[in-house]
């Protein structure tokens, strides 16, 4: 009689291609990136840092009311979302916007989201950050937990049924794989051979809860083993690592009809979001060192300005381009008008039935004889 | 003592009276059915049909789901089906029996032990363009499908700007059985009411089971089809046409003069056989099956209670936070000046569905309540 150890002797292997000064990694097995993907790639991660500072700034000059930075996780979203398809479906927790940044959701689409004015493709209904384009296959993103896991399923499940060459991808945290949806949407997967990427970011932090708190194993990566899925755990700070892992993951997922499990380790930087200071419960110096010494965006600059693909010059003109084009986005997206009342009241079924039409009726007639007590930005 | 006996009707029509302490024996595993031979009978819920026999045909209520199911899943390559031993089991109520054979185990698809994630895995189906029908094993099961119902089915419609639809269709039996114990006799339609986005049905025959099925499948919005345990093997002709019922309207059951008595499911039943006892007694009722449940059809209703100014409503629910509830807010706020007397509203109390048979009995609303009631709305 012999027990299965809690634990194995050493932990899992993690994937990486780039050291951590941008060097590549000798006799490194990698997907070879061309210049133009690995220029977008860092304009784009550059760009992601940037829009994240700027919203950030926003919300606390109190010009949005909420925001999420994705500080620290630039390399995971954008380099996962260039080793996809435009056909694959995207899943998101909700610190990915990377993503849809990568498939040319604008800056002026998400300022319009966080400022929740006419244009934002979610009429206003939604929180800022809660992005959703289903021209871009990104879907809407919803605030519990772990919700989308086995939704993911579920699309693995209509694309099987259709016959497409296309997987889904779904992000979640590493607090997410706590709850009974990770468990059981890994589940599914695996039972219906779906093909699905389960693609965990493992930061390190749900929001004050250390990872030591949230689970005993070694990462998420060996959970995969549990639901008979093939995971690999990738060094989520490099951004070609992530880049071949995807690539891999969705063949296998593609061609085998299988899910797979990628754990990618790295730190959350930011704060959980604007509601929340880290620094209550985690070292100053613990979270420097990740912005400084780890930073996924340096890492990958200094490999692409090494192999000459990219320029200091620019560097700074990307930058200040960016800084310029976001500023003028968030001006845009101020000055645009609210949603109307009436969307108050539509897609909640497809036709307004008749008792929201009488309650539409009402609040009209409330909000014209008593204009005073109502915002006055409202379209009546 | 005629007050302490129950008058159970069986679905082929007789009648048994049987004293409190000889109830074990006379357990019935069929549903409780009136008969239409007199005046107090219900007219058939489909609307002034003559029965020709070669343009109907007779089938039980979990075959007339079946049925629908099966008719609208060869109609639409997209409709599928997923649930708890749903595909080669046939179904716990046998409501999926044969469709697994027929379209395959992809599209009728057994899943594990899940239900919040077999429930948001039907909605991310539905958001890519399937359209899916999933089957709870119990209504009660789907409190922890709660989170997917709720901020999912019923919301992403709307959070998404009204770019992803949810086409799903999510049903299953619930109500009080026979002796299944207070987790297997939920009466879910209480919970779900609230939420936004989403339909709620009740079936109550086989014309309108498989009626309702089919309109619910091709409806664009997240619909709840309430089914009940004790309703599956009712007997009924229907149309071999294709047909479907409206999803927001009620269905008359008995057109009457002197009071309106509103219910749905199971309580139908009830409601009409003491119908049967009041009309006797020289009572007119009007018997509504309100059938949907989110929103009211208050059209119907109201046309009512304009005709009878008295107003009963049976129903399953608790008294706390039912539909009993709902309704009489609704009409109240709407109707009141066309009322005689206040709304009575006969639910079964707050506490759970006990195991023990002679508990459980009085825990629902029986004939005998309903014909005092009746009296008593009329006096």
């Amino acid at each position: 009689m012999s027990f299965i150890s809690e634990s194995s002797q050493t932990r899992v292997p993690c994937y990486r291609v780039l050291e951590d000064d941008g060097d590549l990694i000798s006799d490194c097995d990698f997907q070879q990136v061309s210049k133009e993907v690995a220029v977008k790639m860092y304009s784009n991660m550059v760009t992601l840092q940037i829009m994240d500072n700027i919203f950030y700034e926003a919300q606390r000059q109190g010009r949005i009311s909420f925001y999420l930075t994705s500080a620290g996780e630039e390399a995971i979203s954008i380099a996962s979302a260039a080793a996809l398809s435009e056909q694959d479906i995207i899943l998101p927790q909700y610190r990915e916007p990377g993503v849809l940044l990568w498939r040319g959701f604008t800056l002026q689409e998400f300022a319009d989201q966080c400022f929740g004015n006419k244009a934002d493709y979610g009429k206003g209904r939604q929180m800022p950050i809660h992005y959703g384009s289903k021209k871009h296959n990104f879907f809407t993103i919803s605030s519990p937990i772990a919700t989308q896991l086995p939704q993911a399923a579920g699309i693995a499940y209509s694309l099987k049924m259709d016959n497409k060459k296309a997987c889904v991808v779904s992000y979640i945290g590493d607090g997410g794989t706590s709850e009974g949806d990770f468990h059981a949407g890994l589940n599914f997967a695996a039972v219906m051979e779906a093909p699905v990427i389960f693609f965990c970011r493992n930061n390190g932090w749900a929001i004050s809860t250390n990872v030591s708190e949230q689970f005993r194993s070694d990462g998420i990566v060996v959970k995969g083993r549990a639901y008979g899925i093939r995971s690999i755990r990738v060094d989520g700070n490099d951004a070609l690592a992530v880049y071949s892992a995807v690539s891999a993951a969705r063949e296998m997922a593609i061609n085998e009809q299988r899910p797979i499990l990628i754990e990618a380790l790295t730190y959350r930087v930011g704060h959980h979001s604007t509601s929340d200071d880290s620094t209550k419960y985690r070292q100053l110096d613990e979270i420097v060192y990740w912005k400084k010494a780890r930073n996924p965006v340096n890492r990958f600059r200094n490999w692409v300005q090494n192999i000459g693909w990219w320029s200091e010059r620019q560097e700074t003109q990307l930058r200040n381009s960016v800084r310029k084009q976001l500023l003028e986005a968030i001006q845009m997206a101020e000055k645009t008008e609210k949603p109307p009342l009436s969307e108050l009241f539509t897609d909640v079924y497809d036709h307004p039935p008749s008792n929201l039409e009488e309650q539409e009726k009402h609040l009209r007639e409330t909000v014209t004889r008593h204009p005073k007590d109502y915002p006055s930005d409202i379209s009546v | 003592r005629k007050g302490a006996s129950v008058a159970v009707v069986r679905s082929d029509g007789r009648v048994n009276l049987n004293p409190k302490g000889r109830r074990a024996q006379q357990l019935i595993s069929n549903a409780v059915a009136t008969k239409s031979d007199s005046a107090a009978a219900s007219s058939s819920s489909k609307p002034g049909y003559d029965s020709i026999s070669d343009l109907e045909h007779e089938l039980l209520l979990f075959e007339a789901l079946q049925e629908g199911l099966e008719e609208e899943m060869e109609r639409d390559l997209r409709v599928c089906v997923m649930g708890e031993d749903v595909g080669h089991y046939g179904g716990s109520y046998k409501v999926t029996k044969g469709l697994a054979k027929k379209f395959g185990d992809l599209r009728v698809l057994d899943t594990p032990i899940a239900e919040n994630s077999f429930t948001g895995m039907g909605i991310g189906a539905a958001m890519t363009g399937l359209r899916p029908v999933v089957e709870g094993m119990n209504m009660g099961f789907l409190l922890l499908a709660f989170n997917q119902i709720s901020n999912n089915c019923g919301m992403l419609h709307y959070t998404s700007g009204g770019q992803f639809t949810i086409p799903i269709v999510i049903r299953g039996p619930g109500g009080v059985g026979r002796q299944l114990g207070a987790e297997h006799s939920q009466r879910l339609e209480s919970y779900f009411q609230s939420i936004p986005g989403i339909q709620m049905v009740a079936c109550s025959t086989p014309y309108n089971a498989k009626g309702l099925m089919k309109a619910a499948i091709r409806s664009e919005n997240p619909v709840i089809l309430f089914e009940h345990v004790l309703l599956y093997n009712l007997k009924e002709r229907i149309p071999d046409e294709d047909y479907i019922c409206n999803l927001e309207q009620a269905e008359m059951v008995r057109p009457g003069e002197h009071v309106t008595i509103l219910t749905y499911s199971r309580m139908r039943y009830h409601v009409m056989q003491a119908a049967k006892t009041l009309v006797n007694k020289g009572y007119d009722p009007e018997v509504i099956d309100i059938r949907s449940l989110k929103p009211f059809d208050l059209y119907t209703i109201g046309n009512s209670v304009k005709k009878t100014h008295r107003v009963l409503i049976v129903e399953e629910c608790m008294r706390t936070g039912g539909i009993g509830a709902s309704l009489i807010a609704a009409i109240t706020e709407n109707f009141n000046d066309y009322l005689d007397a206040p709304i009575m509203c006969l639910s079964s109390q707050d506490v759970p569905t006990p195991y023990a048979g002679t508990l459980e009995e009085v825990t629902v609303v029986q004939p005998a309540q309903i014909v005092t009631a009746v009296e008593q709305l009329c006096q």
